[in-house]
């Protein structure tokens, strides 16, 4: 039942069931907090958000008093609420005073200083002096690993950071000791945090006890250049804030986007911001007696254009890696195919996915917002939590509502919500897909099931007929079954790990024979000495080894596996410092922007391939890159609709589940080894080295209790 | 109070006796189903009872792992409640002085400067032979028969600093004396003789009782007035 307030002496009706403070944000007054965040459960113990409640003795903390459960007035008038009377200004001003007596003047020497919610609000209801003369109490400051910096006596015990492990990153080590005075957050005996997203915490703490330990005491917040962009690290493409000062990016932060990644973003895309200044290419290089000499532009285009001419179209090829934008791999596309050949392909984990069999067959069709609506998952030969970190907390938010049934086909590892273990292999997805196992039942019975393919079982060499079969289980479980919106519902799910995946997809940056012909026939081919020259743009995962004596032209940001084979190297813009499209594993095309321009003669990916198209004597046609994007979308409309997902016809999934061939009994791996090792930035990450290493001693140690 | 920290010397494993882990998995199925967390207490306190009146770490994590609940929430259980001894105790007696006001007025402070004494500076700290430690503890709920300890679960009240020294004295040769008052007295009755409501005359029925006498139908009756009122109706 809708109630009637009056707050403020503005009359409003809210709906059933919100909380006083969010009644009171609807009617626009803006009510003070620290432990209150709406993604976390409610704790009520920071009493900041007090108002005062006509017929109500005391004030009411607001953030956990149910509209519901205010007692009615006699005549059933609405209740009369105010937010900003002298005796809620005095009793938070109290309350501010209780949090103050024991919070360090610290301030200058505070990482928070500047973004502190303590700080700003004690702007509004601190008073002026302290009564206090007494000792402020001194608490140990804890280790929590190497990315959480800790000032415990800041700590004004709010547990946001204790109810966001616990519920959101679903790893119970944070916890308050003692009681009253002398509670103190910590882990179990001090065990640093080893969650993937436990950098969280640092956002979450309303003020300084907890900052971030990677980028500490290098930065205010005002002198920033704030940057809105997306991120790379995944294909899930969370929204990021990178702040830079001058032409350095000093730190990524998390945006809200509820489409995506809500406001958390993982560890990886958060501190992998040091890898952007270490190991860059900036300048060109060609190998000159079998070392890699500074060159000129010039110089390296010229040379890679005579090879270029000199070469056989049929003996050229391009592989693009995982953080190659939309623009530059159309644009290479278009540069490849100007020579006469299709030889490009963006699957350089060797996944069977052919775009020609139309969008549906390669993205997460459900939209990751959509797996709040799901009541069955099965996952097949996938690691989410490594994967996609940020969707699997979604998942997990929707195992906390209730209902859910996940079954895990492949490694048996901590997803953070409990699941049924189907098998390992290909054996027990063959027989959900023909309807033997009793999953299948449960798949079938559910109102919106999904089926999530990890990247690494379809990038097998029975990849086509897992994928087949995961089709099959998914029209058989999506049967008559009707979305939210009353479209039909598509459960087939594909989880991608590289962000250039489905925009190489998209722009069709695949070889016209795709089937036969993808990354590891090139490689084949070079190995073989029957290759001119392999473009690699930003490609660092494929064996270098076997490359053989081909020409290897390297375009990239990072010095890693690629740049080393390399014989030409284009030094490239990394993604803060460029605008690219990105589309990500949903098929949600987003831009990043540029925060920061590229080191030294660096440059933005396309335009070397502009540069490089006169000198092979095929002009491309575009000289700005809107003009780019526009030949881009009319080739690939869906990238045009930045932002948004446009569902892509799903009568494509019963062409993909008539795929031939027989899945291998061989057990799925997760796309992911290393966490925070994916990519050639976070390769570059000192703190990626160091959680890396961390989590394999963590794991080393767990293996000898185990083994115990 | 003070912070309460796990102490350094720790034991190498901990795992209930037999007895106790029936006992334990009999408590465990007293809660709903999903809700066996809830007898973290419960077990908490037994494994105290086994470790020699403290519980140890590992004791922790083996009751964490019992109730499946993580390490951090059994960590947080022991440190709130301060009957949670987190160091290790007298082997003898642990001493617990009761310091709220009734035991403190009537004479608490010169209990524990006994135990200082006797036991050691500190509380939570062990005596030299690792027999005795001391702390002081809010109210044990026998404020008549202030001051009172409490060793292991028995009280002894009505103390002196003599009467302690000999309490403690003989929990050290391994002779437990009686528990309760160290005076004699019966519960929390009257030290001595009664010193209130001493009139004779009170019981004798020559006031209580008195207006009796001005109803003769009441005479050599041992009735009750209630039910003699109701006597003229019937």
């Amino acid at each position: 039942m809708p109630k009637d307030l009056i707050i403020d002496g503005k009359a409003i009706t809210v709906e059933d069931g919100i909380t006083l403070m969010q009644a009171c944000e609807q009617a626009g007054a803006e009510i003070p907090r620290f432990c209150y965040h709406e993604r976390l459960s409610i704790a009520g113990n920071c009493r900041m958000c007090l108002v005062e409640v006509q017929g109500s003795p005391k004030p009411i903390a607001s953030c956990a008093m149910g509209v519901n459960d205010l007692p009615p007035n006699k005549d059933n008038s609405p209740k009369v609420i105010s937010t900003k009377s002298a005796v809620v200004k005095k009793a938070r001003e109290g309350v501010m005073e209780f949090l103050l007596i024991n919070h360090p003047l610290d301030c200058p020497i505070c990482d928070q200083g500047g973004e502190c919610d303590l700080q700003d609000q004690a702007v509004g209801y601190g008073s002026g002096g302290s009564r206090y003369a007494e000792n402020k109490r001194a608490v140990e400051d804890k280790y929590l690993g190497p990315l959480i910096k800790t000032s415990m006596n800041r700590c004004i015990h709010c547990t946001r950071c204790v109810r966001f492990m616990t519920e959101v990153a679903g790893v119970s080590e944070l916890g308050a000791i003692g009681r009253g005075e002398d509670m103190e957050i910590t882990t179990y005996l001090e065990h640093g945090i080893l969650s993937e997203m436990s950098a969280n915490v640092n956002d979450l703490c309303p003020v300084g006890a907890l900052t971030h330990r990677p980028w500490a005491h290098n930065a205010r917040p005002w002198e920033l250049r704030k940057t809105e962009s997306i991120d790379v690290m995944d294909a899930v493409g969370s929204a990021i804030r990178i702040d830079a000062r001058g032409r350095e990016v000093m730190r990524i932060l998390p945006r809200n986007n509820d489409a995506v990644n809500e406001e958390w973003i993982s560890d990886k895309t958060r501190h992998v911001a040091d890898g952007l200044r270490t190991q860059r290419l900036d300048q060109p290089y060609i190998r000159a007696n079998g070392r890699l000499e500074p060159a000129t532009w010039d110089a390296a285009l010229a040379a890679v254009a005579a090879k270029l001419k000199a070469a056989n179209p049929k003996r050229i090829a391009a592989i693009a890696g995982p953080l190659a934008g939309a623009e530059e791999m159309f644009a290479l596309k278009d540069l490849f195919h100007r020579l006469g050949s299709t030889n490009v392909d963006c699957r350089e984990d060797g996944a069977k996915l052919d775009p020609a069999l139309g969008r549906a067959s390669y993205v997460f069709n459900t939209t990751i917002p959509g797996i709040e609506h799901a009541d069955a998952i099965l996952l097949v030969g996938t690691n989410p939590r490594l994967e996609a970190v940020v969707l699997n907390t979604r998942i997990r938010k929707r195992w906390r509502q209730g209902g859910l049934t996940v079954g895990l086909i492949g490694e048996q590892v901590d997803l953070t919500y409990p699941y049924e273990y189907l098998g390992a292999g290909g054996k027990t997805l063959t027989e959900i897909a023909d309807g033997k196992h009793a999953f299948a039942a449960k798949l079938k019975d559910a109102k919106a099931p999904l089926v999530i393919v990890g990247s690494a079982a379809i990038a097998r060499a029975d990849g086509r007929a897992v994928l087949a079969a995961a089709a099959r289980v998914a029209i058989a479980a999506a049967a008559g079954k009707n979305s939210a919106q009353g479209e039909t519902w598509n459960a087939f799910n594909v989880l991608h790990t590289a962000a250039s995946r489905v925009a190489g997809l998209d722009v069709g940056f695949v070889p016209e024979k795709s089937a036969t012909t993808d990354v590891d026939s090139f490689v084949a081919a070079a190995e073989k000495g029957e290759l001119d020259l392999l473009f690699l743009l930003g490609a660092d995962d494929i064996d270098m080894s076997r490359l053989g004596k081909t020409f290897v032209v390297y375009q990239g940001s990072h010095g890693d596996a690629g740049a080393h084979r390399a014989d030409v190297i284009f030094p490239a813009a990394a993604y803060a410092e460029k605008s690219a499209t990105y589309v990500n594993t949903e098929g949600r095309a987003q831009m990043t922007a540029r925060a920061a321009f590229p080191p030294g003669d660096a440059r933005e990916d396309w335009t070397i391939i502009r540069a490089l198209s006169p000198l092979v004597g095929h002009t491309l046609p575009y000289d700005s890159i809107n003009v780019l994007r526009a030949g881009m979308y009319h080739h690939a409309p869906q990238l045009a609709a930045l932002d948004r997902v446009v569902p892509a016809p799903a009568d494509v999934i019963s062409v993909l589940a008539s795929g031939k061939g027989a899945v291998k009994d061989d057990a799925f791996r997760s796309a992911v080894k290393d966490f925070y090792l994916t990519n050639p930035i976070a390769r570059a990450s000192a703190v990626m080295a160091e959680m890396s290493a961390l989590k394999k001693a963590a794991g080393k140690q767990a293996g000898l209790a185990a083994a115990e | 109070m003070a912070v309460r920290r796990l102490s350094s010397d720790q034991p190498r494993d901990f795992a209930f006796t037999p007895e106790n882990l029936a006992w334990a998995k009999e408590t465990i199925a007293k809660f709903p189903e999903g809700k066996q967390a809830s007898a973290i207490i419960p077990l908490l306190w037994r494994a105290q009872e086994q470790a020699g009146g403290w519980l140890p770490e590992p004791a922790l994590r083996h009751v964490a792992d019992m109730l499946g609940v993580a390490y951090i929430r059994a960590y947080e259980v022991a440190t709130f409640y301060t009957m949670f001894q987190l160091s290790p105790v007298g082997a003898k007696a642990h001493v617990q002085v009761c310091g709220t006001t009734p035991c403190m007025l009537r004479g608490a402070e010169e209990l524990i400067d006994v135990c200082k004494r006797r036991i050691a500076e500190h509380p939570h700290e062990l005596s030299e032979d690792g027999n005795f430690s001391w702390e002081e503890v809010e109210c044990l709920g026998c404020c008549a028969n202030a001051p009172v300890v409490q060793i292991w679960k028995d009280t002894y009240e009505d103390l002196t600093p003599e009467s302690l020294d000999k309490v403690l004295g003989a929990f050290a040769r391994g002779t437990p004396p009686k528990t309760g008052s160290q005076i004699g007295r019966k519960t929390s009755s009257p030290e001595g003789a009664p010193t209130a409501l001493t009139d004779p005359t009170l019981y004798d029925g020559s006031k209580l009782g008195a207006w009796r006498a001005r109803f003769p139908e009441l005479q050599g009756s041992d009735a009750t007035p209630a039910p003699a009122a109701e006597k003229p109706k019937g």
